[in-house]
């Protein structure tokens, strides 16, 4: 049975957090010192990272500073720089599905997610639903975990030591669960394209629902420890406010957009797998500030488990169902027919050595990943290999709005900003 | 959404569920600031170029069967199974625009350019193109004209080519502090 989401009034744009634009003319990402003050005694130039513990990651920040308070901030990106995009090309498209959960190493099923829908969108492939349901299952579990260790680092930086600790056991659950299910704890190449690379192993279901069945108590925890906090509310609270206008203007996604009041997850608004027929509700605050780029993500983390409860309902029926399309030309065939069948065979040799070959065409593909608008550009040629292959990052865009984040800001709550956009620097750079 | 209103546009072609529209490549900041005035595509999701040196080039396939025949000496895995469509020109630069309404719009605006052939920047229209047009600058070499802070970004200030151009060979980096030195 379809159930339409609960929707609040079509795009919710709260023009109420601050007048007019605060984005840096003419280089929006970089904020210059007043002129008249450049040269000035008062004014101290440092570099905040690239090596600094709460960059998350390698992040560079050329900082002016007067005193404690920011007047000056220009990132420097690129120190993660993989170059993915360009080995991808070089790899058949069956080889590219495990580049892409290791550019956003935080949020991997997803990556994996966007780059397999898009290459099925060019091959036309009609995937199981059990498949279906089981990838939306892992993207749910996959977005927790990103936002727990969202959670764990930017409370550790604010200086709640014992958050860290409590997200990370967590964390830990999630990923044995990925264990199980794959293999593997993090960059899984569960998603094949087609469907999924194994079936799903029995006992998989009573672990994760024990899992579902904790993880409310232990957000409760989270929301005892942190949101009657009295330091965490003054660090937080009215930190690094970014308007619903700016935050469009700066090509913002996901929570950090839904933070700004605009009510917007492409879950909802552009469904892909069947997130059409599952009941889940976008947490939306109005603030655009700290506080409310982290509410956002704990409510998220309580709709997730909805989700994964109602994909766990369903996959619990499907038992014995495929789990991957029966076509041999772009999926392997089954282990043990290899030993009994030449045609087989002759197909999976092909698969590994040539590999298939995708129609000519480009697509975009967009997905919610946890971080926001996760899309995925591909060309084919009409060969084995990708022409090219291009990430939108959501981490990349968000990192852009740092400097207009920044109004009389101080370098503690610079911190506090930069761990609240929830960029990873290895989407980031990719 | 009828995109033939757009200034510089030449034509618009459906494929995959997905709207392409080619713009004239000087008048793409002013078909942005258009789409997004007046057509409601309130954000730029995505500038992408890219590079289609040697398009096709590989040719048919010899067990597909060509003209020729089959080719002994190019063997049929490297080969492809249908001659992919020409290009205009070597680059193609992609703007993804996203309109945030119920159904959700997306369109794809598309500009061809040679090497070294400036395509004016949308900065002025979606701030958040700085760094999007930034990374195919560097990337791929596409001169961005009217960008404010046209510099690499990705890769080191005095890093040489653009690596995702099509020839620029893979492992072909130079490395520093190699034994040589």
């Amino acid at each position: 049975v379809a159930v339409a989401p609960a929707r609040a009034a079509w795009p919710v744009v709260d023009g109420s957090q601050y007048e007019g634009s605060r984005i840096p003319s003419p280089i929006p990402t970089v904020k210059r010192v007043d002129p008249e003050r450049v040269g000035s005694d008062d004014l101290l130039r440092i570099n905040f990272g690239p090596n600094h513990p709460s960059t998350h990651g390698v992040l560079r920040l050329i900082v002016d500073l007067d005193g404690e308070s920011v007047e000056g901030i220009e990132a420097v990106i690129g120190y993660l720089h993989t170059g993915f995009e360009k080995s991808m090309e070089s790899k058949t498209w069956w080889k590219c599905v495990t580049y892409s959960p290791r550019m956003d190493y935080v949020g991997f099923q997803n990556n994996e997610l966007t780059f397999v829908l898009a290459a099925e969108k060019l091959l036309g492939l009609e995937v199981p639903t059990k498949a279906t349901w089981m990838r939306m299952l892992l993207s749910e579990l996959s977005r927790i975990h990103s936002h727990l260790i969202f959670l764990g680092t930017s409370a550790l930086e604010l200086g709640a030591v014992s958050m860290f600790w409590y997200c990370f056991r967590e964390r830990e659950m999630i990923l044995d669960l990925f264990e199980m299910v794959t293999g593997q704890r993090m960059h899984t190449r569960y998603f094949q394209i087609g469907g999924l690379a194994e079936d799903i192993p029995q006992g998989f279901y009573p672990e994760c629902r024990k899992f579902i069945d904790w993880f409310p108590h232990a957000l409760n925890d989270y929301l005892t420890l942190l949101d009657r906090n009295a330091i965490w509310l003054e660090r937080t609270k009215g930190v690094g406010v970014l308007s619903a206008s700016d935050a469009i203007a700066l090509g913002q996604s996901g929570p950090n957009l839904r933070a700004s009041g605009v009510d917007w997850d492409l879950r909802r608004d552009q469904p892909y797998l069947a997130y059409e027929q599952v009941d889940f509700r976008v947490p939306v605050y109005t603030h655009g500030d700290v506080y409310d780029r982290y509410r956002v993500r704990m409510d998220e983390m309580a709709e997730s488990n909805r989700i994964v409860d109602q994909c766990l309902r369903r996959l619990e029926r499907m038992e014995g169902q495929p789990w991957i399309v029966d076509d041999r030309k772009v999926v392997l065939p089954p282990r043990e027919e290899l030993h009994t069948s030449m045609e087989s065979l002759i197909h999976h040799f092909k698969i590994v050595t040539e590999g298939f070959r995708v129609p000519e065409g480009e697509i975009y593909v967009a997905t919610e990943s946890p971080r926001g608008e996760q899309g995925c550009y591909l060309v084919s040629e009409g060969g084995p290999k990708p022409w090219r292959v291009h990430f939108r990052a959501p981490s990349f865009v968000a990192l852009q709005a740092t400097p207009t984040c920044l109004h009389e800001t101080l370098v503690a709550d610079l911190i506090a900003i930069v761990g609240s956009l929830d960029a990873v620097m290895g989407d980031t750079d990719r | 959404v009828s995109y033939s209103d757009l200034p510089g546009f030449v034509e618009s072609s459906e494929a995959y569920g997905e709207t392409t529209v080619t713009i004239e490549r000087e008048q793409i900041r002013d078909a942005c600031l258009y789409a997004r005035d007046e057509l409601g595509f309130q954000m730029l999701a995505d500038v992408v170029a890219t590079d289609y040196l040697g398009w096709g080039a590989k040719g048919v396939s010899g067990y597909i069967g060509t003209e020729s025949g089959r080719d002994l000496n190019f063997p049929m895995t490297q080969g492809l199974q249908a001659m992919p469509a020409g290009k205009p020109k070597r680059f193609s630069v992609s703007y993804h625009l996203l309109a945030m309404r119920s159904p959700a719009e997306r369109v794809r605006f598309k500009v061809w350019a040679e090497d070294g052939e400036p395509v004016p920047s949308v900065v002025s229209v979606w701030p958040t193109a700085d760094w999007l047009e930034r990374e195919q600058f560097d990337l791929m070499g596409i001169p961005f004209d009217g960008h404010p802070n046209l510099k690499r970004l990705i890769m080191d200030d005095d890093w040489e080519g653009h690596p995702l151009r099509k020839d620029y060979p893979i492992g072909g980096e130079p490395v520093r502090f190699s034994e040589a030195e």
